[in-house]
């Protein structure tokens, strides 16, 4: 009895070693402020899987405009259908699914385009429609007070793009702007 | 490249007439570092809570308390993540690939239950694991498995972990949460697959003690073998054992030894022929696992995004697939150069052959060992806990009559009790 005490003992050591190794080769790639789930915009290509691959029933993800990039077109190719029947707010006209996407007038020709967030899905059609004509100052973001920071974000395994990746919690956004360095 | 032109193409207009001021963005935070190190706390006091109750309190009903604690906080509040089954694979993510940022939570939820289970057994199964504390809850006339089954299917979670280490470690993703099933039940939503095998568990589990843990989970075998020399763990009986067998049919999940004092000798030999033929073959068992594990890694690697592209690309080159993929499409709009990926996929499929070898020959030595234990036959003096397989439930505490004696409570008549010291 007394062996395998002894045996016992020293495998308890030897494990808790192990464990301590562990811990000490991974702590140092602790980040200080946490990480969180972010999309690269400039690498994102619109494919819609953002809307459906996310766990939460309506997506985290939903879309952003950076209205320093947008050209405030009265023709705007995020909002509209590509062959629109008149250029007016009829649902028949717009592009979004859901319609969570509004405008109003500012000046001649001028209109501003927010968008109504509980409604949009994260779809990324105006978002495509926007890039492909226009400045792609719409563009899509998780937004964090709806993720629920998953351990492997489902989104991100489904990407074509790899446009997703864990980004310090300090700057949890990657919004577009118009000094944007990129290739 | 179109972009940047459509970023020169239209200005932002200056509103002369009216003035306007454009809006900035709104931006919602992530909720602050101070709530994750919260779920650290609650952790450690939740698995020293556990061991208090198992060792000292030997109180089922506390267990049931925290289980029911841990389903809503780590469950339904958190959705079930972080949790400590996943996090090894964040770990050999780290381990493997030193570019790899680790989460400090991840990490201590991957090694918390770790050192717990190496001073007090696997705590953390019986009440502070989200799925485990689910399972338990369900159970409600259970079945025993016999013991062939048992052990066969016991080897599945350490293969399972061999598999999630593979595919952690090359990056492939992590697996143990993709295949997560309770993790859909905490979020109410899933996939019908998912949601459908995690309810299938559910109601399976209310005759076949915690499925999961027993027959798929990966951290649970680790913890099985941290506990197997943990320095305490749950006992059946709170003093002497008196070899009265009440115990024998108490536990749901095939955790108990019987003592051998009983038996007749010859079960209790060991066939030293038997063991002598399984320890030679051991060796070749490994060698055989190591070659299986490095025929079957090209296919496994052809799961990793990298892989499947670089296929799929080759493809188009080659003119044998017409049009692209979403993939595809993406990788074409970055303008890299196709050799580049062919070699970087070639990297990533030789990572993966020989993390298969590796788990190859994890998963046969796991199975020799397995054999060996079976072939030798130990003589036990008392009625145990089985020291890898117990989740320190509790449920057996009462059906000793000792443990009966001390709290006070009715005896069965006839109960063999140990005399007073």
């Amino acid at each position: 009895m007394n062996r395998r005490y002894f045996l016992r003992d020293v495998l308890r050591g030897a494990t808790a070693l192990g464990l301590g190794g562990v811990f000490a080769g991974l702590i140092r790639r602790v980040k200080a402020s946490g990480t969180v789930w972010q999309i690269d915009p400039w690498k994102c290509t619109r494919c819609g899987r953002c809307a459906t691959e996310c766990v939460l029933e309506q997506s985290a993800v939903k879309c952003v405009h950076s209205f320093e990039m947008c050209g405030y077109c009265k023709l705007c190719t995020g909002y509209f259908e590509p062959q629109p029947n008149k250029l007016n707010t009829a649902a028949e006209n717009q592009l979004c699914p859901t319609g969570a996407i509004y405008r109003t007038f500012v000046e001649d020709p001028y209109y501003e385009y927010r968008i109504n967030e509980p409604l949009c899905v994260g779809c990324a059609k105006c978002v495509a429609g926007c890039t492909m004509f226009g400045n792609g100052s719409l563009h899509l973001q998780i937004r964090h007070d709806r993720c629920v920071h998953c351990n492997e974000c489902s989104i991100a395994r489904a990407c074509p793009a790899d446009a997703i990746q864990r980004v310090p919690a300090a700057q949890p956004y990657k919004f577009k702007s118009r000094g944007d360095a990129h290739d | 490249m179109i972009e940047l032109l459509a970023d020169q193409r239209f200005p932002p207009p200056e509103f002369t007439e009216t003035g306007h001021r454009l809006p900035g963005f709104t931006i919602a935070l992530p909720r602050g570092p101070w709530l994750e190190r919260l779920d650290i706390i609650v952790l450690v006091a939740a698995l020293s809570l556990a061991a208090w109750l198992v060792l000292r309190q030997r109180s089922r009903r506390g267990l049931v308390a925290l289980g029911i604690f841990s389903v809503l906080y780590f469950g339904f509040w958190k959705k079930g993540c972080i949790c400590s089954i996943g996090s090894i694979q964040n770990m050999a993510q780290g381990l493997a690939d030193s570019s790899v940022g680790v989460p400090l939570t991840v990490l201590a939820f991957g090694l918390i239950p770790l050192v717990f289970a190496l001073v007090v057994g696997r705590v953390f199964c019986s009440a502070v694991c989200p799925h485990g504390a689910l399972q338990d809850l369900m159970l409600m006339k259970p079945v025993k498995v016999p013991a062939w089954l048992e052990h066969g299917l016991g080897l599945i979670p350490y293969t399972y972990l061999g598999l999630a280490m593979i595919f952690a470690a090359t990056g492939g993703g992590y697996i143990i949460c993709q295949y997560d099933p309770f993790v859909t039940i905490f979020r109410l939503s899933g996939s019908v697959l998912m949601v459908s095998s995690g309810i299938g568990l559910l109601v399976l589990g209310m005759f076949i003690g915690r499925p999961y843990c027993r027959f798929a989970c990966p951290y649970g075998a680790l913890l099985g073998l941290a506990s197997k020399v943990s320095k305490w763990r749950a006992r059946i009986t709170p003093d002497t054992c008196t070899q009265c067998r009440l115990c024998e049919q108490s536990c749901p999940f095939g955790a108990l030894n019987k003592s051998t004092v009983d038996a007749p000798s010859r079960t209790v030999r060991t066939d030293k022929h038997l063991l002598a033929v399984i320890i030679l073959l051991l060796p070749v068992l490994i060698c055989a696992g190591v070659w299986g594990g490095g025929a079957a890694g090209k296919s496994l690697a052809r799961k990793h995004r990298v892989v499947s592209l670089a296929e799929r690309v080759y493809l188009e080159e080659t003119g044998k697939a017409q049009g692209t993929t979403d993939e595809s499409a993406a990788f074409r709009v970055t303008g890299a150069p196709v050799e580049g990926l062919y070699a970087e996929a070639r990297a990533v499929r030789d990572r993966y052959v020989t993390a298969s070898r590796l788990c190859g020959g994890w998963i046969a030595l796991v199975a020799g060992l397995k054999l060996i234990a079976l072939a030798v036959r130990r003589k036990r003096d008392d009625y145990e806990t089985d020291e890898t397989r117990c989740v320190a439930c509790a449920r057996c505490f009462k059906s000793c009559p000792q443990e009966l004696q001390r709290l006070g409570l009715p005896v069965p008549e006839g109960a063999r009790l140990a005399p007073p010291p």
